[in-house]
């Protein structure tokens, strides 16, 4: 377990739990890696205003941290009007959560994105003047265009890119589909902002698209969730600027070595929320993969890997992966290692050992089903297939109930009757309001850990 | 095959009155007083420097708090009637050297007793607790134990007519108990041959004239190999230093795989086996001075549980601590039997401690992470003449005459499913060593040990031998102790290194799907070093 050696920077730790021991011919061997950062400082609570960031961070490297607001200024924004005014309080609240130093500008998008503060390609420095002057600048949003989100985050990522600081940030709210772009341009500002800064994703009202608000937080690393009552932004957009001041580190990469002939069949992130990474491998070295992981404060998540290694006779034992977390060196020096688990493979004759479910990675891979079910089972609602979304909710009410996943079985209990929860028999039902669907798909992927 | 079918013989009837046991009686109702041979003391070694003769100090008695103690009851000459066990039909293999759930008996004695046919028996040892009030002849080890008729070429049998020893003598000092007197003067001061030497602990090894020296086996379950040396698997040169190879990731040979000790007078060896991933076993061979000067071998061997938590710190630490404590306690003079049940006693609080330490909750696999670290322990101690033996769960000690002629023997009790079938007589012992609870065992050293039961035994081999102290990694290719002796090299008793090489080589060929560990420690006689057959 690496540490940082400086002064109030968190310690990552990493701890594995597997079931080691495989049959003869086994070749499976699934882990739940835990990664936890802690003594930082500073926690997800409110942070002590005029507490300098550049205090807290490591000398010699970027300090403090960069964010960038970007609001749905669109034409929808005004019915009802009531949404853009919550829109424009809800930004002032965040503005006001800005811990002092901060460098920040406030975007409005439409179909084109338009900074509104400072303006001229830069970032204010947050004290309680500029802080004032972008409230003001705000009241003067007006609503009207369209929505194109990728232009958005390509103004945001280039006015985080001017910035000289370890933390970029975006929080970004749309209350409409992104009509005024193709999923293709999106998807190539996604790919372009990717890994550059981190953004949290919310959808206002019923009438945005999920997978689009979603595949921008999966994206970039961040949350994605509904607000659908405009009231309550302000309290949703303060608690994410409070999150993004408690980031210590950011560009954190999972580290994944496994021996020659294996092959890493998944990689996921199981808990706060599933999030798959495998596709988002990149190649670092020989048997080496990096899997980006944003930004941390302090906080805990953990991972699934699940690696298939190369059969060896009983009695042997391998190593089946090494899962480091890493700080790239941007110079492309060597990275620095904040902390190593290992996952080991033990070929046994011993039945009993190597049929046993180790329950972390039991509990997670139900997780993983239940997030699974809960989208095919709305998927199969919206394409009117009945019997199949009861079946997929079911099981999805089921899976929440067996462990324990209470804000999920709420929001399902929203969408169907609930016959019996442990055998997963439900009833559809027959008027579902459109919001608790969207809280429940936007939801869906949040997961509880293992009661321990 | 199996010449040793230790509770049918000894359930048949008494070696000394031929009175019937009852089933499950470990003992005979008839004259189950606890026989204890009181050592003499033990031989010079040329070596010694100084010549004073130590008597043993007197074995405790052991209490009877905690419900299981078997007094060491002071016999008497001429208490019970004497025995005849020239013309006696003795059983096989009777070693019931002590009741399973009994605490230590004091010292008893075997000796192989020639009958007519020339076929050398042991007497039982020590046939458990006290029956009070039933008077019956005392097993084979009385004082008329002479040499029965055909006896002409096997070595003495008997001591007994030695004077300055009564085998019927408890070690309490009492009348009669001819030529034992318990070591009065405190046995560091008086007894240490060493004198100045006694170092901080009481064993400073410098002035000893046989010194010691012990053998502990490993220093951690993952000790890495060396860094420079390549891959094992698969030839890279890339092992990292926690042991896997960086390259196709196969776990280097750690140190505990394979392990080899020998010391003059005793050697072990332990290996990891075929067919598990890590070497759970673990052992302990030392020696040390008596504090007459002569010279006292010690071997112990583990065996981690495997269905509890770090197994192989378990047996680390238990062979480990039970060392350690022998020699501690033997060259203070401190009776060889009641040292080793206070070794188990130090041994099982080691393991205990484990229960507590950190990495309780490391070890995340589900079907173990419930059960404390757990293990076996057997051990040998020879010192003098006297050959003490100690045990819990299902390791054990055989005893292998040189002269292969004679008869070899198992001298433990295994505390296990089956041994407890058939010690009450609900199986017999094919029956019960074919059922797959077989090797369940009924006694371990560890935190959820519920009540712990040092078995200990002491024998007065009357001729040369070997004792093989080994896990049942070993004995379940010979368990027999007529296949461990055809098994054992002719030479073991010289050459013991080899013997417990060529031992744990006989698992291995056997499958080696356990862990193996074997120590051998030669019993010499008076002759010193007269061992081969």
């Amino acid at each position: 377990m690496a540490d940082f050696p400086q002064a109030n920077a968190p310690r990552f730790s990493i701890e594995v739990y597997q079931n080691e021991f495989l049959p003869e011919g086994g070749r499976e061997v699934n882990a739940i890696v835990t990664v936890t950062s802690s003594g930082g400082g500073t926690t997800s609570g409110a942070p002590s205003i005029g507490a300098s960031a550049s205090a807290a961070s490591p000398p010699g490297r970027p300090t403090g941290a960069a964010v960038v607001v970007m609001v749905d200024c669109s034409g929808s924004m005004d019915y009802p009007p009531t949404k853009m005014r919550n829109a424009r309080d809800a930004t002032a609240a965040a503005v006001d959560t800005l811990r002092d130093g901060t460098a920040f500008a406030v975007v409005s998008g439409t179909h084109l994105a338009a900074e509104v503060y400072p303006g001229g390609g830069r970032l204010a420095k947050a004290d309680a003047t500029t802080r004032a002057c972008a409230k003001e600048a705000l009241r003067r949003l007006r609503a009207g265009g369209g929505t194109a989100i990728g232009t958005w985050l390509r103004l945001a990522d280039r006015l985080l890119g001017g910035a000289d600081v370890s933390i970029r940030h975006g929080i970004l709210l749309t209350d409409g589909r992104n009509e005024h772009e193709t999923p293709e341009d999106l998807r190539a500002a996604l790919d372009a902002c990717a890994g550059r800064f981190t953004c949290d994703a919310r959808g206002v009202g019923t009438d945005w698209e999920v997978e689009e608000v979603t595949a921008v937080a999966s994206a970039l690393l961040g949350t994605a969730d509904i607000v659908a009552d405009p009231s309550g932004l302000a309290a949703d957009f303060a608690r994410m600027m409070e999150n993004a001041m408690g980031k210590e580190v950011a560009d954190v990469t999972l580290r994944l070595w496994s021996p020659v002939g294996a092959e890493i069949a998944f990689v996921k992130q199981v808990a706060p929320t599933v999030e798959d990474l495998t596709g988002r491998r990149t190649e670092a070295g020989a048997r080496l993969g990096d899997y980006p992981t944003g930004s941390w404060g302090d906080e805990s998540r953990d991972y699934h890997v699940c690696v298939r290694v190369p059969e060896a006779a009983v009695g042997r034992e391998m190593l089946a992966a090494r899962a480091s977390l890493i700080i790239p060196d941007r110079a492309g020096g060597t990275p620095r290692t904040l902390a190593q688990g290992l996952v080991r493979a033990v070929w046994t004759d011993d039945m009993a050992a190597s049929t046993a479910i180790n329950p972390q990675v039991a509990h997670y891979t139900g997780q993983a089903e239940l997030a699974e079910a809960i989208r095919q089972g709305l998927d199969a609602r919206k394409s009117g297939d009945v019997d199949g979304a009861t079946a997929r909710l079911g099981r999805a009410v089921q899976l929440a109930a067996a462990s324990g996943n209470q804000d999920t079985a709420k929001l399902l209990a929203k969408v169907v009757d609930v016959v019996d929860a442990a055998t997963g028999t439900v009833r559809l039902k027959a008027r579902v309001a459109e919001a608790d669907e969207m809280t429940l798909e936007t939801r869906s992927t949040k997961t509880v850990r293992v009661r321990k | 095959m199996t010449p040793q079918i230790p509770q049918q013989a000894a359930c048949s009837k008494c070696p000394g009155c031929e009175e019937p046991f009852e089933s499950g009686d470990l003992f005979c109702g008839a004259c189950g007083y606890d026989l204890s041979a009181v050592p003499r003391p033990p031989r010079e070694r040329p070596a010694v420097a100084s010549g004073t003769r130590v008597d043993w100090p007197e074995a405790p008695l052991v209490s009877e708090a905690g419900g299981s103690g078997v007094p060491a009851t002071p016999q008497r000459p001429g208490e019970l009637p004497g025995t005849d066990s020239g013309g006696r039909e003795l059983p096989i293999a009777p070693l019931r050297p002590d009741r399973p759930d009994a605490l230590p008996v004091s010292a008893a004695a075997f000796s192989p007793v020639r009958q007519a046919g020339s076929e050398a028996r042991f007497g039982p040892a020590a046939p458990g607790g006290p029956v009070p009030g039933v008077p019956g002849p005392a097993p084979a080890c009385g004082p008329g134990r002479a040499p029965g008729p055909g006896t002409a070429s096997a070595p003495a049998p008997g001591p007994g007519p030695e004077p300055g020893w009564s085998p019927r003598s408890a070690p309490a000092p009492g009348p009669g108990s001819g030529g034992f007197q318990p070591a009065a003067p405190g046995p560091r001061v008086g007894g240490h041959p060493g004198g100045g030497s006694a170092g901080d602990d009481g064993r400073g090894s410098g002035g000893h004239p046989g010194g010691y020296a012990a053998g502990h086996p490993g220093t951690g379950p993952a000790a890495p190999p060396l860094p420079t040396q390549p891959c094992v698997a698969c030839r890279a040169d890339r092992v990292d230093p926690d042991g896997y190879c960086g390259h196709c990731g196969h776990a280097q040979p750690r140190e505990r795989d394979h392990m080899e000790r020998e010391l003059s007078g005793v050697a072990a060896v332990s290996d990891r086996g075929l067919r598990h991933h890590r070497n759970e076993d673990s052992f302990a061979v030392s020696s040390t001075t008596l504090p007459d000067g002569s010279p006292a071998v010690i071997a112990i061997v583990c065996d981690g549980v495997s269905s509890a938590t770090r197994p192989d710190e378990a047996s680390l630490a238990a062979a480990g601590s039970a060392g350690e404590y022998l020699l501690e306690s033997l060259p203070r003079g401190t009776h060889p039997q009641q040292a080793m049940h206070e070794a188990i006693l130090a041994a099982a609080s080691a393991v205990d401690s484990l229960a507590a330490g950190p990495g309780t909750a490391m070890e995340h696999g589900p079907h173990r992470h419930r059960n404390p670290p757990a293990c076996t322990l057997a051990g040998a101690v020879a010192a003098g003449e006297l050959l003490v033996v100690g045990w819990v769960g299902d390791s054990r000690a055989y005893w292998i005459p040189d002269d292969r002629s004679g008869p070899p023997a198992r001298l433990t009790e295994d505390d296990s499913w089956a041994a407890q079938m058939v010690s009450a007589g609900l199986m017999s012992e094919a029956e019960a060593y074919a059922d797959e609870r077989a090797h369940a065992i009924t006694g371990w050293l560890g935190a959820d040990a519920c009540e712990l039961e040092p078995h200990t035994a002491a024998f007065k081999p009357d001729r040369p031998g070997v004792v093989v102290v080994c896990t049942d990694g070993l004995w379940n290719y010979a368990e027999a102790p007529r296949e461990m002796a055809r098994v054992l090299p002719p030479d073991a008793a010289s050459r013991p290194l080899h013997g417990a090489r060529v031992l744990v080589g006989h698992a291995l060929d056997g499958g080696g799907h356990d862990n193996v560990t074997v120590a051998v420690l030669p019993f010499a006689m008076r002759r010193r070093g007269a061992g081969s057959a």
